[in-house]
């Protein structure tokens, strides 16, 4: 972490879209441990563990993370019936699984791990708890206004994924982002740097933007991030930095 | 052919409100992805999508389409239809697959060159 400026407020490193080995596409050795060891190493101060549909190792990264001093927050990167992804993210453990069991009651299907990938849960110390048996690769039953909605309702922020990709990006799937949904912020790939994101994609406009991993591997952990300047790395504070509200901002 | 007389002769029914019914239909169209069909839909056409977000109202309004066709018997959402109706953009059901109803419109000519 940088020094301390006036105001109390600092510089974060933050990855807030990793995947861990519950996601059907996540490799196998991104267990919710050695997604936190390797952030750690990464220099990352804050990151959040975003599965797909499910926060399921949160709980074991958060955990970790209080062991490891790595800022851990839960999350879920949920599908919504236009098939855009999207970040919820959370304070604490029981907001994210309450926005879980919602996504749940919105998801059919059941996962085949051959073809798919195996949605493994595991615990901090390492040890393979079981397998999740939904398809969470699927699209939930939900319009993306519903699942915004429904994260702020839980005290979440909402942030569209890789706006700058054609696969499940909203500006792909949609044309546009549509300018009454109330996003909290958009996010661009690693493929672009952070300061080229609103040349490169135009239709970004005005929204706040990041950039994350979207890590599957160990080794793509910290390959994007986005520098926060905050008071501290919680939610209600990345919420003031997005907006720009007292001092707070993305380091660009 | 008129959306009004493409509905009674595929069976269509409308979920908007009956507006714009009076459109010309000239062609065709299928797409999931807006992107896509924003850049390529031809003018008057009708499009076969599964998407019923509200943005389908848009991209349906700049492309100038006679009317936008919910395949697969999805529902549009219900901001979709305030649009539509604020647009005049008619909404139209149809109960299977895109596939199926526009080999049907094909054949009946709609957005078929002319035979020489």
């Amino acid at each position: 972490m940088a020094a301390d400026s006036p105001g109390g407020l600092r510089k974060f490193k933050a990855d807030l879209h990793i995947h861990t080995c519950l996601s059907p596409c996540g490799d196998w050795e991104m267990s919710p441990r050695d997604v936190v060891r390797r952030s750690r190493e990464a220099g990352l101060d804050l990151i959040a563990v975003c599965d797909h549909n499910s926060c399921e190792n949160a709980g074991a990264a958060m955990r970790e993370g209080r062991r490891a001093g790595v800022a851990v927050l839960p999350g879920m990167e949920v599908c919504s019936r236009e098939e855009v992804h999207i970040l919820a993210l959370f304070d604490l453990l029981e907001q994210a699984l309450a926005m879980q069991a919602f996504v749940y009651a919105g998801l059919a299907g059941e996962n085949q791990p051959e073809l798919f990938g195996f949605q493994v849960v595991a615990n901090e110390e390492n040890e393979v708890l079981g397998e999740n048996p939904r398809l969470l690769i699927g699209a939930t039953a939900y319009s993306l206004e519903e699942i915004v909605h429904r994260t702020h309702a839980l005290g979440g922020l909402s942030i569209s994924c890789h706006v700058d990709r054609p696969a499940n990006g909203i500006i792909n799937q949609l044309g546009f982002i549509p300018p009454d949904l109330k996003l909290d912020g958009v996010e661009v790939s690693y493929r672009i740097p952070l300061g080229q994101a609103r040349e490169r994609c135009p239709l970004i406009g005005a929204l706040p933007c990041i950039t994350s991993s979207d890590a599957h591997f160990l080794k793509d952990i910290g390959r994007a991030a986005t520098v926060l300047e905050m008071a501290a790395p919680s939610l209600c504070e990345i919420g003031r930095a997005l907006r720009a509200e007292m001092g707070r901002g993305v380091v660009v | 052919m008129k959306v009004r007389e493409m509905m009674e002769r595929f069976g269509l029914t409308a979920a908007t409100g009956g507006k714009g019914l009076d459109r010309e239909v000239k062609g065709g169209y299928c797409g999931d992805l807006l992107s896509e069909v924003m850049a390529s839909a031809p003018q008057g056409c009708v499009w076969l999508t599964v998407q019923g977000h509200q943005n389908i109202v848009a991209v349906a309004v700049l492309r100038e389409m006679a009317a936008v066709i919910l395949t697969g018997n999805r529902r549009p959402d219900e901001e979709t239809l305030r649009k539509a109706d604020q647009e005049g953009i008619p909404i139209l059901i149809w109960p299977q697959s895109a596939y199926d109803l526009a080999g049907r419109l094909y054949e009946s000519g709609v957005g078929k060159p002319a035979a020489g």
